[in-house]
């Protein structure tokens, strides 16, 4: 379990960072490594150089505004989880996050590198995608954006270009009139979900006008299913919830591995969109009510 | 201090990370990368490794053709047995066929492990793939064959039988029958395995460090296999980071390779594995199945029981036959089964070879057995505690032979034990009888409860023999030597209380070496549940010695009779007149005539005149030093028992199982230390909800090892523990050994894949009848039993 041999150049800034990318086509971008350390080391990856921006020290960050959650590229997962402003300008993120692995993962790893990891299983770019969130990516040739429903085109595979740096990733904020709500179901505390999901739920006149659930572990790539049509009356009945189970499952394709079959994660799936379209429900009603009150 | 918790004086320098392992010793020696098989079966027709001699850093590639004269045979068979008629073992390189994934191919010694995995990338191995065998059903179908030589796969058949079981079970006025498995797991220390040697070519003699279980073992198979005298060759075992059984395994290929090439070399080598070649090449186990046919009567009464298994055990059986024999003989528990007959077949495929990790086929054997008895309670709609009462041996039958040849080659004659008064404190613990008003509560609230339990003996402290040799310096402190090994059990407190008992010394004057072959060459190894029974009595035997030459000296120094004459905190004294005394340091001095004032000890001795100076300074019958060294080798093992309960929780929606109690009587005889016994039955609960619940050895069709890394091979972490585990201990002592000890570093493993089955089957409604059971394999089977509606 030692890494093939590879150059390492960890660059002051960024423009030095997007230059070295641009002329090393065998460079990968290391950040907190939790991902890509053991591929190395498992010699499952073996680039020629790594490109280390823990020394950009422009990147490391987490800004909150009316408008949402600007994550910097260095800014570790522990970091976002704790920072107060974020949680209350988009409580969905601290929820998930609190999922991710373990402390000590959390603590290196960064809430950038797991959406540009793109892993079906993880849970950040479900969040991103279900609040229809985007990442800002430069090359040495300029910036763009990127919304979450063009980023993730397949397991472990982004739409970034290999001379980009995805710098910044953008979750907006929970609007007036919305409730989150996250759960998940793993072997062990802190592995990867067998089943996740994320639930955002919006509310008008004290019915519900949108359910929207973002799914991970059961596709290949975050998946977000529409279940507005579950809810035609715009109450939580158990009818609805089974509807909505049945839509989320007509979504989606889950397969059997080695730590669950398929049908059983059918089974969560059904279980978890009832739990969190609940929860998201409630936490909806429960802050419009304190908006009136 | 026997019997007391004392803590454990390892503990501070392990938790500071001061432990000095196998990796750490010898910096700046040469690396070893091993070129693992990629196939579960194939001919290697053509090896390559021109690319590789030129890579900067390579010294040294090995393959087969590399090795000559005892070398180039094929591995020990440890345990050979006349049952098993096709024994096979793998070469220290594979020869001209590999028959597992991991199985070694060449060596590559290198300056660094880096460049050593470098290298093995660049070796060209040309295979002829052949079809392989993975798992029990493919081996009993046998149309295929590991070794082209082996008739079915079949390694071995074994059949013992007390009475004519068949008949009492034809005979019986109920009958059952069950079809039962247990899948692979591991050990899995923290450490994996490590050895590193060095040859000093000035005296000839070759220092080998490695991470074992036994280092006199070792220490024969290197001399045996490298052609050199015993007298050249040390083995050290330095800290170990666990065993957990698959270091009592010996000789690894890599443990003989790599004082062969520091030899060739000279220069030292280590080889540090990695967790992957953990997985793939180190030893695995547990992997049965079983068929029991049960007669009994309408008390559950054992009448009759005939048990068939077939035992997984891999590509090659170097280890004989010892984990099946277990299984078949530990598997009747504390029970009278009246008429018994198990036969076995142990069985190859092309997995990772199967060797002992710990509870060594009992937790399988425990399974058959504890599953019949809940089966029988279910048929006849009893309690499942009662049906076990009704089966007991009793206190009053004791020694109770069992009519079996046991794993030693002994008679299976429990010495002592108290079966009945075990389940009662269990019971109690547990909550047994309260649990009906608990489980209606839960329902009321849409939980669904569960609880089990399972009881078990263990044959402990297996002999032939340990040795201990206790030496008094001048200064008065204590060393004590024992050849078998610590793995991080506690041996330095445990027999530190010992010594500071039976000697008389404080505790921190006794200081404690294990598993050096220079300061004790005969010793069989940690394993077994065997180092408190066979080396504390070994000490405890020593340490009467050399009190008892304490004395003799003493009683001469200070003319009284040694009858009248104590040891109390290092000091020998007048019994009523404390005052007349002389230290143990001074004895030491005066035991050796060779007395060059030295030392403040050497000069007080002089105050004292000690032998008959008409006769040799030292008598015909006597040694120089203040010493003590004794053997303790046991007609038998001796049988420690104990009976688990565990609380579940299953969720009716996602099928998760939680622990919410977890309960164990225990009774390993006279406890030296009940802090280091509990300690052991912590962790072997962990590892055994580890196998009841998480841990399986995920082989695919092609012999491919799925889940070959700690993200994917599901050892529980301390958020999957119970809050608590309730311990109570019985203490029957062994009459087989000087402190009335058992062992117990086996037992906190054995029950569990039985005690959840039974809970989980009792909070479920439908019987268990494979472990490990995941949550989805719960769904399962709920949709088996009609309990649910598809998703």
């Amino acid at each position: 379990m030692k890494p093939a041999p590879f150059e390492f150049v960890r660059p002051a800034s960024l423009a030095e960072a997007l230059e070295v990318l641009a002329a090393n086509p065998d460079a990968k971008v290391l950040a907190g490594g939790q991902s890509l350390i053991p591929l190395l080391s498992m010699r499952l990856a073996a680039p020629g150089m790594l490109v280390d921006i823990n020394g950009i020290g422009e990147l490391s960050y987490v800004r909150s505004d009316r408008e949402g959650v600007r994550v910097g590229a260095l800014a570790r997962h522990a970091e976002v989880e704790g920072d107060a402003r974020a949680r209350e300008v988009q409580p969905l993120l601290g929820l998930a996050l609190r999922q991710v692995a373990h402390p000590t993962i959390r603590n290196r790893g960064t809430t950038v590198g797991s959406v540009v990891h793109a892993d079906g299983s993880a849970e950040i770019p479900v969040v991103l995608a279900l609040l229809n969130g985007r990442v800002a990516v430069a090359s040495s040739s300029g910036r763009r954006d990127i919304a979450a429903a063009d980023l993730f085109l397949g397991p472990m595979e982004s739409s970034l270009k290999h001379d980009e740096i995805a710098v910044e990733a953008f979750f907006p904020a929970i609007e007036h009139d919305a409730g989150v709500a996250f759960d998940e179901v793993a072997r062990r505390n802190g592995d990867y979900a067998l089943c996740g999901v994320a639930a955002h739920v919006r509310v008008s006149g004290g019915r519900i006008v949108s359910v929207r659930t973002g799914y991970l572990s059961v596709c290949d790539v975050p998946t977000v299913v529409d279940l507005t049509a579950a809810f035609p009356d715009g109450v939580v009945t158990p009818a609805a919830l089974d509807d909505a189970g049945d839509l989320a499952v007509a979504a989606l394709d889950p397969v059997s591995d080695i730590h669950a079959s398929a049908v059983y994660r059918c089974r969560l799936v059904r279980t978890l969109t009832r739990r969190v379209v609940v929860a998201a429900h409630e936490h909806a009603m429960s802050r419009v009510g304190a908006e009136v009150s | 201090m026997i019997g007391e918790k004392v803590q454990r004086v390892e503990d501070e320098r392990l938790l500071r990370g001061q432990g000095r392992y196998v990796d750490d010793l010898v910096p700046g020696a040469l690396e070893v990368a091993v070129l693992r098989s990629p196939h579960a079966h194939a001919r290697i027709v053509e090896l390559d490794l021109d690319p590789v001699l030129d890579v900067e850093g390579v010294v040294a590639v090995y393959t087969y053709d590399d090795l000559s004269g005892p070398m180039a045979e094929p591995l020990p068979l440890l345990i050979p047995h006349p049952a098993l008629t096709q024994g096979r073992t793998q070469y220290a390189l594979a020869k001209d066929e590999v028959n597992y994934v991991g199985e070694a191919v060449a060596f590559v010694v290198a300056e660094s492990r880096y460049v050593a995995e470098d290298a093995l990338a660049l070796i060209r191995v040309t295979y002829e793939v052949l079809p392989p065998v993975v798992g029990v059903d493919a081996a009993r179908r046998a149309d295929r064959l590991v070794h082209d030589d082996v008739p079915g796969n079949v390694a071995a058949r074994m059949e013992q039988s007390v009475g004519d079981a068949a008949a009492a079970i034809e005979a019986a006025p109920h009958r059952l029958s069950l079809d039962l498995t247990v899948e692979r797991s591991a050990s899995m220390p923290m450490e994996g395995r490590g050895t590193v040697a060095r040859w000093d070519p000035d005296t000839k003699r070759l220092h080998v460090w490695s991470s074992t279980q036994t280092s006199t073992g070792l220490r024969a198979a290197v001399a045996a296999k490298l052609g050199l005298d015993l007298v050249q060759v040390d083995v050290i075992t330095p800290d170990v980071g666990g065993g957990f059984g698959v270091k009592i395994m010996h000789p690894w290929p890599e443990e003989l390779l790599v004082p062969m090439a520091a030899m060739a070399l000279g220069r030292p080598v280590k080889f540090t594995e990695d967790r992957r070649e953990h997985f793939i090449s180190s030893a695995h186990e547990r992997g049965q199945v079983q068929h029991v046919d049960v007669g009994f009567d309408d008390e559950g009464r054992l009448l009759g029981l005939s048990v068939q298994f077939w035992h997984d055990n891999g590509a090659y059986t170097p280890y004989g036959l010892i984990v099946p024999i277990i299984t078949s003989t530990q598997l009747l528990g504390p029970y009278k089964p009246r008429a018994y007959s198990v036969v076995f077949e142990s069985l190859y495929t092309n997995t990772v070879i199967v060797t002992p990790y710990r509870g060594a086929g009992r937790p399988q054997g425990v399974y058959a057995m504890e599953r019949t008895m809940d089966a029988i309670a279910a048929y006849l709609g009893k309690d499942r505690t009662e049906v076990r009462a009704t089966n007991f041996i009793q206190p009053d039958e004791f020694p109770y032979d069992q009519g079996l040849t046991f794993q030693d080659g002994r008679p299976l004659i429990y010495d002592s034990g108290d079966y009945p008064a075990s389940l009662e404190k269990l019971k109690a613990l547990v909550g047994w009888d309260e649990f009906e008003s608990f489980r209606q509560e839960a329902r009321a609230s849409g939980r669904r409860v569960g609880i089990g339990l399972a009881c078990y003996v263990e044959g402990t402290g297996v002999g032939p023999y340990e040795g201990a040799h206790i030496h008094v310096e001048t200064s008065g402190k204590v060393k004590v030597a024992i050849g078998l090994t610590s793995q991080g059990q506690g041996h330095q407190t445990a027999f530190a209380q010992v010594v500071a008992d039976e000697l008389g010394v404080p505790f921190e004057d006794v200081e404690v070496t294990t598993g050096d072959t220079r300061r004790m060459p005969y010793a069989v190894g940690t394993f077994a549940s065997r180092a408190a029974v066979m080396s504390g009595s070994a000490v405890a035997l020593a340490a009467r010695q050399t009190r008892a030459k304490a004395l003799r000296i003493a009683a001469e120094a200070l003319e009284v009779s040694e009858e009248d004459l104590e040891i109390v905190d290092g000091q020998v004294q007048v019994k009523g007149a404390p005052a007349t005394k002389v230290a143990l340091g001074t004895i030491a001095v005066l035991s050796n005539p060779l007395r060059y004032a030295f030392d403040e000890a050497s000069k007080l001795a002089t105050q004292f005149t000690v032998g008959d100076t008409s006769k040799p300074p030292i008598a015909d019958d006597e040694e120089p030093g203040l010493e003590g060294k004794d053997f303790y080798s046991p007609e038998r093992s001796t049988f420690a028992s104990g009976m688990h309960a565990v609380i579940v929780e299953t969720d009716p929606d996602t099928c998760e199982i939680k622990v919410l109690k977890y309960a164990v009587v225990h009774d390993c005889g006279n406890l030296i230390n009940p802090l280091i016994v509990e300690g052991q039955i912590h962790g072997g609960v962990a590892q055994g909800i580890g196998g009841a619940l998480y841990e399986r050895m995920a082989y695919d069709e092609h012999g491919q090892l799925q889940n070959a890394s700690f993200m994917d091979f599901l050892m529980p972490y301390s958020t999957e523990m119970p809050a608590t585990i309730d311990i109570d201990h019985l203490e029957t002592p062994s009459p087989l050994n000087p402190l009335g000890l058992k062992g117990a570093g086996e037992a906190g493993v054995i029950p569990s894949a039985a005690v959840f089955a039974s809970a989980i089957e009792d909070a479920e409604g439908f019987p268990i009848h494979a472990m490990p059971i995941s949550p989805s394999e719960l769904y399962d089977l709920r949709l088996q039993h009609g309990h649910e509606e598809p998703s």
